[in-house]
């Protein structure tokens, strides 16, 4: 009698354990129960593809559920029974999808994994400061005159600055565009703009820079630095701007 | 000022040929204020006479012929169309409509003689006919009565047909328009049918455009994506020569009319600007800055045998050759300071200044060879404005007149080809578009209003 007792109570332990169990386990298999009159339960099942993403790349979700009147994806919202959506998230993510029915719910997930883009490449060892950067700490513009093209005195101290910079830097070569202000033809100004930049070249040229490492182009009045129609915006635009070449 | 260039209206004895250049004598007078009045009466005298009286045109609406739902709307095109280019021609005064019989004509028996030719609408001529579509097919009849003749009254008669479109509706008006004018205006072909070059920025880029004489039809041309400056067509209207912004400067381009695509043209080196064709075609000239400073330079229409035609210091840009003679070239020169107008002979020889004064840039030869166009600054100065105007100067004599006084800074005139009217860009409204006027600063119209549009480059035909 005693043993036949522990029995019982084994039997009850170990049943209430597969209960519970069972009930936590996720339902891999919907239990078959008999009940042949019940409605169909609901299926559902959703995948994406890739699996794997860098951030910032997008991804294919796509699902598909039967005998269900109610799907719905955890952080999408309320959604068609079947379907598809791209998806491009910033971290991994777990789409559970939840579909009720007259028969019950059902569930299904799909993950995707985010890996985060591959860091751009270290910078230099050492934060040296690049040719570029130094052209455009040490060089200036040199400006002109309302229709002219020569140098003017107040401009031959720029002149001198930019010349001991480029000889000390033999390896950088650069474009000097020549610009005008708004006044006066299109095509004339081309001209004068080319007038310009070539008495930069010169002046350059003459204080020992090599003419190989220069360029000129000519904008006439077609890109202003400056656009409204007052002297001291036209004084801007009149001008050699000195580019650095890459 | 010195003695060689003063104002037109000083000197009396200008003398003038052609009726074209009746028509620019009616326009000096015009322009002429009392005190000059005596001496214009000179210039009048000179002339033919043809043009100073123009001929009274009636023209009525055409009338629908068929019950079409097209016909509404082509008609109104139609209609549309004919006015303006009769209207803007400077060959004939239209008779106001407000004087026209309750009854007008669509067909030669419905016209009553009474009622156009006495007052009110008191007409020389009276253009009248319909137009229908039938089946797909626009037909269009005109015709010219001379309503003062009533026993032989026709002076032209003519049907046009062609499938049903707007474009089509137009360009029946613009020829009947032309036959017109040519009959009306001393036998000088009419320009309804010419096309004008320019440049827009509507595409973000300045690209080169074009559109008919009458600002419809406005189409792009290039797609650099860069700048394209400067369109000049060929005198045949087969090629567009233009300057672009290419990888290694300013080159001059050139795009195929034909093919609808540039083709190729070789790179000079330097800055390369503003091309002009030769009257025969067969040359170009152009700004080159290849060997230092920005001359002229003359090559044949390829790009090849390129030859130096200037050699000062100063700029010298914008070469026009003279389109009647084809032996002398118009350009402008900075080797003096402020730019000034020049001619030179086409071998680069016999060097004259025009302009003696301000700022004178973009000269345009006329059709008849005597007379420049160009925008001039003419009062440059401390606390001068800023605005350019068109002027019109007789190369003979370097008299001119100015023809734009409305504001706003006025460049790139360029002559039509029956020499009654110049197109030029201007500042007027706000921005800088496109306008058109009579050769004697009247009839002013603007053809242009999307974006930036400028240099204007009317067709040779």
């Amino acid at each position: 009698m005693k043993s036949q007792s522990k029995k019982w109570f084994l039997l009850i332990i170990a049943l209430s354990a597969v209960l519970t169990l069972g009930a936590c386990k996720k339902k891999a298999a919907p239990p078959p129960p008999p009940p042949p009159p019940a409605p169909p339960a609901p299926t559902a099942s959703i995948s994406v593809t890739p699996n794997s993403i860098q951030a910032g790349q997008s991804a294919s979700l796509t699902w598909q559920t039967s005998n269900a009147t109610d799907v719905s994806i955890d952080g999408i919202g309320a959604v068609q029974p079947n379907g598809s959506q791209s998806v491009s998230p910033t971290d991994s993510t777990t789409y559970h999808l939840t579909a009720k029915g007259a028969g019950g719910s059902q569930e299904a997930t799909a993950r995707l994994t985010v890996t985060q883009a591959p860091p751009p490449p270290p910078p230099p060892a050492a934060p040296t400061v690049t040719d570029e950067d130094l052209f455009g700490q040490n060089i200036k513009d040199v400006y002109f005159d309302y229709d002219k093209s020569d140098i003017r005195a107040d401009q031959q101290s720029s002149l001198q600055a930019d010349a001991a910079f480029l000889s000390q830097h033999s390896n950088i070569n650069f474009t000097i565009e020549g610009h005008c202000d708004e006044r006066g033809s299109t095509d004339y100004n081309l001209a004068l703009g080319d007038k310009r930049a070539s008495a930069v070249k010169d002046a350059l040229t003459s204080a020992g820079v090599n003419a190989s490492r220069i360029k000129t182009i000519s904008y006439g009045k077609e890109k202003p630095f400056c656009t409204e129609s007052n002297e001291a915006c036209w004084q801007q635009n009149r001008r050699g701007h000195l580019v650095y070449q890459k | 000022m010195d003695e060689s260039a003063r104002p037109i209206f000083r000197r009396g004895s200008l003398s003038l040929r052609g009726p074209v250049w009746v028509l620019l004598l009616a326009a000096v007078f015009y322009l002429l204020s009392s005190p000059s009045a005596v001496f214009a009466q000179d210039w009048v005298k000179t002339g033919t006479s043809l043009g100073v009286e123009k001929v009274r045109l009636a023209v009525p609406d055409f009338k629908p012929a068929t019950n079409d739902p097209q016909t509404a709307s082509l008609l109104n095109t139609f209609n549309n169309t004919l006015w303006n280019d009769l209207d803007v021609s400077g060959v004939v005064e239209l008779v106001s409509k407000s004087f026209y019989p309750l009854q007008v004509p669509g067909q030669p028996p419905e016209v009553n003689f009474l009622a156009w030719n006495a007052p009110p609408p008191n007409a020389a001529m009276l253009a009248f006919g319909n137009l229908g579509v039938a089946a797909g097919k626009l037909t269009v009849q005109g015709w010219l009565y001379d309503v003062k003749n009533t026993q032989s009254p026709e002076v032209l008669g003519k049907q046009y047909g062609d499938a049903a479109s707007d474009a089509a509706a137009r360009l029946m008006a613009h020829k009947f328009a032309d036959e017109i004018i040519f009959r009306l205006g001393g036998g000088i072909p009419g320009i309804a049918e010419t096309q004008i070059y320019f440049v827009s920025d509507r595409s973000g880029h300045k690209e080169i455009w074009a559109m008919d004489y009458d600002g419809s039809n406005q189409r792009q041309l290039t797609h650099l994506g860069s700048i394209a400056l400067a369109p000049r067509v060929s005198p045949d209207g087969s090629r567009v020569a233009f300057s672009g912004l290419t990888k290694s400067g300013w080159e001059i381009m050139m795009y195929s009319l034909d093919l609808n695509r540039t083709v190729g043209f070789p790179h000079m080196g330097g800055t390369n600007l503003s091309p002009a064709w030769s009257a025969d075609g067969l040359k170009l000239a152009f700004s080159s800055s290849r060997a230092g400073t920005p001359e002229i330079y003359v090559s044949d229409a390829s790009g090849g045998n390129l030859n130096r035609m200037t050699a000062a210091k100063g700029p010298d840009v914008s070469p026009v050759w003279n389109r009647k003679t084809n032996a002398q070239i118009a350009f402008v020169s900075g080797r003096t300071g402020l730019p000034q107008i020049y001619t030179m002979g086409a071998d680069g020889t016999n060097l004259l200044r025009m302009t003696d004064q301000g700022y004178a840039v973009s000269p345009n030869w006329a059709p008849n060879g005597q007379f420049l166009t160009f925008a001039w600054e003419r009062k440059y100065g401390p606390g001068d404005p800023g605005a350019l105007d068109i002027y019109l100067m007789d190369i003979a004599s370097k008299q001119f007149v100015q023809l734009t006084h409305d504001g706003g800074r006025n460049d790139s005139p360029s002559w039509s080809p029956d020499g009654r009217h110049i197109v030029f860009q201007s500042s007027r409204s706000g921005k800088e578009e496109i306008w058109t006027m009579l050769a004697d600063g009247t009839k002013v119209q603007q053809l242009t209003f999307t974006g930036h549009n400028t240099q204007p480059n009317w067709s040779w035909k």
